[in-house]
């Protein structure tokens, strides 16, 4: 009798495959759902802050638009920006999956920036173009790669907190850059900004055919869509993750580690540094404090944004980019500091944060599923 | 003549560890009383920058510097309550609502800090303590801002307050063992909210010395990483108020190794020397994170440590 009951209970509230789907669908949603609510709240928040300080959040917000979004020369500049966001991202969203918090991203950026300048100047003129962007590329990913691998080693064998580290080393990749930028490697016949020898026309990364936008947005997004393969779909990004939820965990199951923390902080690293390789390259020409615009800052955000995921940074990353795009003429237009879009970023970063307390709180989400199981 | 300038780089050194150190102590000891709780406020960065530009234009508008510190202080305050509060949620991270913080304190010093950039507010006056030398260098360097005495009086308090009051105990315990602590029917949140607020006072305070004694103005490099830095002197001070003091002053006397070089002609790696704080400070992270004591010292419930 029992049997039966249980049997028609299995018939009954086995969920098809499409609804199974759709059930997950809803249950993933929350996932969008609560930091699209983030977001919206931030704006409302941020436009209360404009109202405070007299000016029109709707004004502001158009602008926005306008200038991120709203035609094809603004659109192309705003992916232009995406791109350091997206690998600057990806150097916070990989070491999050394993468990480390590295906000050292706008260090990596510069050091590797500097490098891959660095690496060119004995090549100008003499080696050929692609060559040389390819070594630039290799310098960058490579010193970039170091130098956030150091704090994932130091938090490994040392204990160190690679929060702190990173953002120390982020102070001294500044000054190392500063340091030969002003001193040994400076262009003596730029006498108004300290920068190294330019690269020239030739040696620059040109732009996708088409667009206005380098070729550093196409590379971004094939890193992103790797990375996200890496970190889904193989035996190494499934180490990483069970090391991130339950460190002991994995090193009672034998899993090397110390060797996933490093690899993913330098894999990190790289990312970074490549974004300083494109800054260098493909935006500015030399290396100069120019290349030290806060990318590695907001990287940080729009990871968080994204849930760490690295599709879904990809998208944000272009939204901040329209953000930053526009900044210029919100700040020509309604007469506003360069640093209202760090407010801006300051308050949503804020929200956000808060906003993870209300993960499981929304039965809607999972009342679906609840009603199947009983 | 190379005693000579040994004596007036010491001398420098000196000067800069009693000017420099000050922004690094108010920070440290603000931490400290954070982290006995039991909680990470990695956004000190931003609280000291607020609090700097909050004291510059309280001090410009009102004429009285003094209410300028008063001001910073209320700002840190209400930073560090931001996020004493926003904290207790379940599943919010306080690492990464320090990065949060640090970020919009930066942002919102900035935004309002435009307009102070050019005009110039009455600063600190300074006490004279070298007279008696009869040495300018020295009499120079000796010249201590009260805050810098104010700043050893709150870690003694809180050296002693620690081990001796209720409240200290109550903060040391709810850092140790927060289900002890509410087993005593100790509200942890509560102490938690007022130790990051209160330490919040303190950095923003250390924030009206950089804008109001040293350098004295207002611009938008005038903190770069002290706030950061102050915070990880902290687990090198093993969360001793009269051991922050000390790695107060240490910290100090290395900011000032660049300037002090330049001033007797060594201009050569200028730029190497400003990066030599923070070297020292990863150096020092790297001796200290992982040692036996600071594992022993460390408030059990701390995030930062584990």
């Amino acid at each position: 009798m029992s049997e039966t009951l249980c049997d028609v209970g299995q018939k009954h509230f086995e969920p098809s495959p499409l609804r199974a789907a759709l059930l997950r669908l809803r249950r993933d949603s929350e996932y969008i759902a609560i930091p699209v609510l983030a977001l919206l709240v931030s704006a409302a928040a941020f436009s209360v802050f404009l109202l405070g300080v007299g000016k029109s959040p709707l004004e502001f917000f158009e602008l926005v638009h306008r200038g991120g979004f709203g035609s094809a020369f603004s659109l192309q500049n705003t992916l232009q920006r995406a791109a350091p966001l997206i690998l600057t991202a990806l150097a916070v969203a990989i070491p999050a999956r394993i468990g480390l918090v590295i906000i050292g991203g706008e260090g990596a950026l510069v050091i590797g920036g500097f490098a891959s300048a660095a690496v060119a100047i004995p090549m100008i003129d003499r080696a050929a173009p692609m060559l040389t962007l390819m070594i630039m590329a290799a310098a960058g990913a490579l010193v970039g790669g170091l130098w956030i691998g150091l704090a994932g080693l130091l938090r490994h064998a040392r204990g160190v907190n690679e929060t702190i580290s990173s953002l120390l080393l982020t102070y001294i990749g500044i000054a190392v850059m500063n340091f030969f930028v002003e001193g040994s490697l400076r262009d003596l016949t730029n006498p108004n900004k300290p920068s190294t020898k330019p690269l020239g026309d030739a040696y620059m990364v040109g732009k996708i055919p088409g667009t206005e936008v380098h070729w550093g947005f196409a590379v971004g997004i094939c890193i992103a869509i790797l990375l996200h393969i890496l970190m889904t779909r193989t035996t190494f990004g499934f180490a990483a993750r069970v090391t991130g939820g339950n460190p002991r965990a994995a090193m009672a199951q034998g899993l090397p580690v110390g060797k996933l923390i490093v690899i993913c902080s330098m894999l990190a690293g790289a990312c970074a540094g490549l974004a300083g390789f494109f800054e260098v390259a493909a935006i500015q020409g030399r290396a100069n404090a120019s290349i030290a615009a806060g990318y590695g800052f907001t990287g940080i955000l729009v990871s968080f944004l994204a849930r760490h995921n690295p599709i879904a940074i990809i998208v944000v990353a272009i939204m901040f980019g329209g953000i930053v795009a526009s900044g210029g003429l919100v700040q020509r237009r309604m007469d506003l500091p360069d640093a209202t879009v760090l407010v801006l970023q300051g308050i949503t970063f804020v929200i956000l944060l808060v906003s993870e307390t209300l993960y499981g709180r929304f039965a809607f989400f999972r009342d679906d599923e609840g009603r199947d199981r009983t | 003549m190379s005693d000579g300038v040994i004596a007036t780089v010491l001398i420098a050194l000196l000067g800069g560890a009693m000017r420099v150190s000050t922004p690094f102590m108010f920070v440290a000891l603000g931490e400290c009383l954070t982290e006995k709780s039991g909680r990470v406020n990695l956004g000190l960065e931003g609280t000291l920058v607020l609090g700097a530009v909050t004291a510059y234009a309280t001090s410009y508008h009102s004429g009285s510097p003094w209410l300028g510190v008063f001001a910073a202080g209320c700002a840190g305050a209400s930073l560090g309550a931001i996020h004493g509060f926003v904290c207790k949620l379940p599943r919010v991270n306080d690492i990464a609502i320090g990065i949060a913080m640090m970020l919009l304190g930066t942002g919102i010093a900035f935004f309002f800090g435009k307009a102070y950039i050019q005009p110039t507010a009455p600063r600190l006056e300074s006490l004279s303590l070298g007279a008696w030398t009869g040495d300018a260098k020295l009499a120079t360097a000796l010249q201590i801002n009260p805050l810098l005495i104010v700043g050893v009086l709150i870690a003694l308090f809180m050296w002693w307050a620690f081990a001796n009051t209720r409240w200290g105990l109550l903060i040391r315990m709810s850092g140790d063992s927060a289900p002890a602590a509410r087993a005593m029917g100790v509200s942890v949140d509560l102490v938690r909210f007022l130790a990051t607020a209160a330490g919040g006072f303190l950095a923003g305070v250390g924030g009206a010395f950089l804008s109001l004694y040293y350098p004295g103005s207002w611009n938008q490099g005038l903190s770069s990483g002290q706030g950061l830095m102050a915070v990880a002197l902290v687990i090198f001070a093993r969360w001793n108020p009269l051991r922050c003091v000390a790695a107060a002053l240490l910290f100090g006397a290395t900011g000032a190794i660049g300037p002090a070089l330049q001033s007797v002609g060594v201009t050569q790696g200028y730029y190497f020397f400003n990066a030599a704080p923070y070297i020292l400070t990863l150096l020092i992270l790297i001796g200290s994170a992982g040692s036996k004591q600071a594992t022993r010292e460390a408030p059990g419930e701390l995030s930062i440590t584990k």
